[in-house]
């Protein structure tokens, strides 16, 4: 096969765009895959700091990397979950690769900041672990920002974990999550980070290609509890779909934000408040966060 | 030709002087789940792997959210 620019030798095929591309060619799709990401939702500005939520995976480590590329100021954060040797083993490519950058990492221990790690939080709560764990992770990234006057976080997400969440949530009519899946949410309050995700054009077939192509060394092995989780399931039946209809996922989630999303976010209202006990944001009283760690306390 | 696959690591033998795509069906792989690594390239499912060579499958899903 060959690479639609240059007619060399192609290492990667993308059937939804029809095209596919040797090693520099993709390099610089994916970098314009990532500008256009950032333009088109004003996600930051040339001269703003970024904090890039790590997790030693192939998307959030190639988030950075092509951030670091673009001459973006970022700062990473890791947030130690506490899951066995897999979270000794993300945590150090993490470290490895700020190393070999120059950049700054942040760690955290949500042990420390929950009062145990995640295996335990799912034992206690008896939700799925994913489910613990994904609250804990929003709450530590936004806290990091504001204590460093960073303001803007970055996650890896891709399209294929986007268009997995839309699924899910259009499954259930979760009407109330629809407003809430974008590429970029706004600061709505002092006290919250903007939240951005550059990488939502892009695949995580395309996001594997491009840290194979540079050479990141990312762990490969899946979370330990990830195995049999929804959102799973829900990406391997958009592949299938995707498998017999090229552009799939890609018109689900385009057309969801460009067409659908505008009517659901006009339903949305709601009020902020800060946590009577940590102050940060929440549209109670006492956050989840908060309650989290009291269910923690009471039952560790 | 050998199969490296992953999650768990293992390895298969399966006929060789075919191309990836067909290799793909025969594992019932689907092509967009996973990279084909030969060596220290990505290569394409039109390209022809020989008897005595070897390629690693490498899936790209990570996650797990909800």
């Amino acid at each position: 096969m060959k690479c639609t620019k240059c007619r060399g030798t192609a290492i990667l095929e993308l059937r939804r765009h029809n095209a596919a591309f040797c090693a520099p060619d993709f390099l610089a799709f994916f970098k314009n895959q990532v500008k256009e990401a950032i333009r088109k939702f004003r996600m930051f500005e040339r001269d703003e700091h970024v904090l890039v939520a790590v997790s030693g995976g192939k998307d959030s480590l190639a988030l950075w990397d092509v951030l670091i590329e673009e001459g973006y100021r970022t700062t990473g954060l890791y947030l130690d979950l506490g899951i066995f040797d897999y979270s000794v083993a993300s945590k150090a490519k993490c470290e490895t690769f700020a190393a070999a950058h120059g950049v700054p990492l942040l760690v955290v221990a949500v042990a420390d900041a929950v009062g145990a790690p995640v295996p335990v939080i799912k034992d206690v709560t008896r939700r799925p672990p994913c489910s613990g764990c994904g609250l804990s992770k929003r709450y530590l990234m936004n806290r990091a920002a504001l204590e460093h006057g960073i303001p803007v976080v970055a996650t890896g997400h891709n399209l294929d974990d986007e268009a997995a969440t839309l699924f899910g949530s259009v499954l259930h009519w979760q009407t109330d999550a629809l407003p809430r899946q974008s590429p970029a949410l706004p600061s709505t309050h002092a006290k919250l980070a903007r939240r951005v995700k550059p990488l939502y054009r892009l695949s995580e077939r395309e996001t594997a290609a491009y840290a194979f192509v540079r050479k990141i060394d990312y762990i490969v092995e899946e979370c330990p509890f990830a195995k049999g989780a929804t959102s799973i399931t829900h990406k391997e039946i958009l592949s299938r779909l995707e498998d017999v209809s090229p552009g799939a996922k890609h018109n689900f989630l385009f057309g969801f934000l460009e067409k659908a999303r505008p009517a659901f976010e006009r339903a949305e209202a709601v009020t902020l408040n800060e946590c009577v006990r940590c102050g940060q944001v929440t549209t109670g009283t006492l956050c989840a966060f908060c309650k989290l760690a009291d269910q923690v306390k009471r039952r560790a | 030709m050998k199969v490296i696959l992953r999650n768990p690591r293992r390895e298969v033998e399966v006929a060789g002087g075919r191309r990836v795509k067909d290799v793909l069906r025969e594992l019932d792989i689907i092509p967009e789940t996973v990279l084909v690594i030969r060596g220290d390239d990505l290569i394409t499912a039109d390209q022809v792997v020989r008897d005595d060579e070897t390629i690693e499958l490498r899936p790209v899903m990570s996650g797990g959210s909800a």
